[in-house]
């Protein structure tokens, strides 16, 4: 795994945790933005090797995590109108108001786990009289891919395609937290993934209207602890800027193709967040001309809407005002076979990365 | 077989109604196939005798492919029952087969798996001795389902028990893991995923033999993590010993391309599903001595010793990750599922 073990050596790990434990005197958190970047943070322990004055905090990039409820229930609503649901795994097991998209399939619904929102557009070519949906979550990530499956359906003149779309941005969710007046956060991990595609100029006036350090990670161990240092340098220093840790992926301006495709299909508009509520211009709708590919528009699901559950606190883990093991119901009430709520069972939920390999936190 | 000579393609549920069909069946594929005298008899069942402590386990095999890359479900079904008659220190000997049959299944297909249950069993060293064939109507299966019940003799020096595993004991597993699961992940509908990962599907029974016969109740426990994988395995131990167990990731034996094919579809490989591993805690003053012997071995060339029992952090599994760090292994939770990005 070239590429990969470079990143995961213990050696080179260990060097920037030391350095990090020399230059630290003070207090500072610390958010990486992406869920990915949890996982891996919690998996290789390194949170337990950082300096005590270093918190990192948990942000909101989990795509399935900020999904809203009443996105479930409209899928779980096509399933039952006799639709071929297709979406990615960890949406799956997701709580909606009432039942999860595996229970509903369990009762007879047709859902399919796909890998690649292109693999829906062939079930649709392959299933002529019946309609397929792709629940089209996440972040600017996966944008380019369910923007193509659009263009690809629109190319081969397949009608019984849409796709259910709740994309977000992550930009002005860094924004909504940093407005928020319980805000403690000192730097920030951007999420590296997200800047392969969309570039990293959108972070520059962010670092300067809030005068915070924000540095672009991957989500090797390797990766981790240099943009901690690199943070934790910034504020010992008393700076405030823009760096690029995962340079060998991120380009200044990103994927110009992957952004051409998305900005063809989707708008900016206002997005619903899960636990955080809307927020303005945070997400893409999809464009005028594309409208009949918007499966809330084709069967008449958009007037669902359904209140959050109350027990579970997923918008203060998500804006990082709570940390999963500070909930009352986690580890509790609240577990991966029994969620409350989506962070507990996405594969890049902060509650499920610490149910599953937190060494400390569980007792 | 001939094929031609069976004189049907397909099964249909005719060969199911315990009729003429039926025998058609029985004579021409499986009481050819695994002819012996026990089942010559064509009785109900067979008459055997076992002396000395048997162990019994039953297995179903309900796989979709029922074809895949390093096998079929014909030598799983027996691959799986004697490991597990195998996990419980002992020397399988018989086995039961009963398959589910969905209408339509090609006859072609079914003799192919017939036939990969007789290579399988006689490279295990067991007899079929009895068995069953139902076919049921299309859409009421998945093609193909079987049932297999093994009986073995408990190894006379074998001590297999929880209770006898004490703190520094060290676990040992025999080879590469998540190889089963990659295999056949990688051939299921939807993924467009494709590789050249093989099921390590095959029989443990002989390498087990050799163990006992060299160590005997030094060797604790034996267990093959097959659904569930390392993990949930390794989990259910240190809750029924009520100790504590210590890995290592770098010393998990994760062959390259399946640790790629993990990582690019977001499978923790410690809960992927296993056919040929096993896992055995012995204890800690022969540990080198069982490597070398499972290094030797055709079904343990990779064998590692991948970690130990302690005291610490009783009915917890930790890990100590490659850069040094700590995390709990807990038991998987309803399947793995692909993740977003």
């Amino acid at each position: 795994m070239k590429y990969l073990s470079e990143y995961r050596n213990l050696e080179a790990t260990k060097r920037i945790l030391d350095e990090i434990h020399k230059i630290t005197t003070r207090e500072w958190n610390i958010m990486e933005i992406c869920g990915g970047q949890t996982h891996s943070l919690v998996k290789n322990g390194i949170l337990e090797l950082l300096p005590e004055k270093v918190r990192m905090i948990h942000g909101p990039g989990c795509p399935v995590c900020v999904t809203p409820l009443n996105l479930i229930d409209k899928a779980i609503e096509l399933l039952e109108q006799g639709v071929i649901v297709c979406s990615f795994g960890d949406m799956i097991r997701v709580p909606g108001s009432k039942k999860s998209l595996l229970e509903a399939k369990a009762k007879g619904g047709d859902l399919r786990i796909l890998y690649s929102p292109i693999e829906a557009v062939s079930i649709a070519k392959q299933n002529p009289t019946k309609e397929v949906v792709f629940f089209a979550v996440g972040f600017e990530t996966t944008a380019p891919a369910n923007a193509l499956s659009v263009l690809h359906a629109e190319k081969e003149g397949i009608l019984n395609y849409s796709i259910l779309a709740s994309h977000v941005l992550v930009p002005p969710a860094m924004e909504a937290i940093l407005d928020d007046k319980f805000c403690s956060i000192d730097a920030f991990l951007a999420a590296g993934h997200v800047c392969a595609i969309m570039g990293i100029q959108e972070y520059y006036p962010l670092v300067e209207k809030y005068k915070i350090p924000i540095v672009v990670t991957g989500f090797e161990p390797l990766d981790l602890v240099q943009g901690i240092y690199m943070s934790v340098k910034q504020l010992e220093e008393g700076n405030h800027q823009l760096e690029n840790q995962y340079a060998r992926v991120v380009k200044e301006h990103g994927n110009t193709s992957a952004i051409n495709v998305i900005q063809k299909v989707f708008k900016i508009g206002n997005r619903e967040w899960r636990g955080i509520g809307e927020i303005p211009n945070s997400g893409y709708v999809i464009k005028t001309e594309y409208q009949k590919y918007d499966a809330e528009l084709k069967f008449k699901i958009n007037n669902i809407k359904v209140p959050e559950n109350n027990k579970c606190i997923a918008g203060e883990i998500l804006r990082g005002i709570k940390k999963p093991h500070q909930c009352n119901q986690f580890a509790k009430t609240c577990k991966p076979s029994n969620p409350l709520g989506a962070p507990m069972v996405s594969s890049e939920g902060a509650c499920a990365a610490y149910y599953h390999f937190s060494n400390n936190l569980i007792e | 077989m001939d094929i031609e000579n069976i004189g049907f393609e397909t099964i249909n549920l005719g060969h199911g109604s315990g009729g003429e069909l039926t025998r058609n069946l029985l004579d021409k594929i499986i009481f050819k196939t695994f002819s012996n005298p026990y089942l010559d008899q064509k009785h109900d069942g067979s008459v055997v005798k076992i002396e000395g402590e048997i162990a019994i386990s039953t297995d179903s095999f309900v796989i979709t492919p029922i074809f895949f890359k390093g096998g079929n479900i014909g030598e799983l079904a027996v691959h799986g029952t004697v490991n597990d008659v195998a996990m419980c220190g002992a020397i399988p000997k018989y086995l039961s087969l009963a398959f589910i049959v969905e209408e339509g299944l090609k006859v072609s297909e079914f003799i192919q798996i017939v036939q990969s249950v007789k290579k399988a069993a006689d490279e295990s060293g067991v007899l079929i001795i009895t068995g069953d064939t139902k076919v049921v109507e299309r859409g009421k299966g998945d093609k193909i389902f079987i049932n297999t019940t093994g009986f073995g003799l408990v190894h006379p020096k074998a001590n297999i028990s929880v209770d006898t595993i004490k703190e520094g004991d060290k676990i040992l597993v025999n080879g590469y893991i998540a190889q089963h699961g990659m295999a056949i992940m990688s051939e299921r509908e939807g993924l467009n995923f494709e590789s050249t990962i093989e099921s390590d599907t095959t029989n443990l029974n002989f390498i087990v033999t050799e163990l006992l016969d060299k160590f005997g109740d030094k060797i604790k426990l034996f267990r093959d993590p097959t659904r569930g994988g390392l993990g949930t395995v390794l989990h259910e131990i240190a809750n029924d010993i009520s100790k504590g167990i210590f890995l290592k990731e770098k010393y998990i034996p994760l062959e390259k391309q399946v640790a790629a094919a993990c990582e690019m579809l977001g499978l923790d490989p410690m809960y992927v599903a296993n056919e040929g591993v096993f896992l055995v805690i012995v204890d800690s003053s022969i540990e080198l001595e069982v490597l070398a012997l499972m290094k030797n071995h055709k079904k343990g060339e990779n064998a590692a010793i991948i970690g130990e029992i302690t005291s610490e952090h009783p009915n917890k599994v930790v890990m100590q990750s490659s850069i040094g760090g700590k995390r709990i292994v807990s038991p998987l939770v309803g399947e793995q599922l692909p993740r977003i990005c």
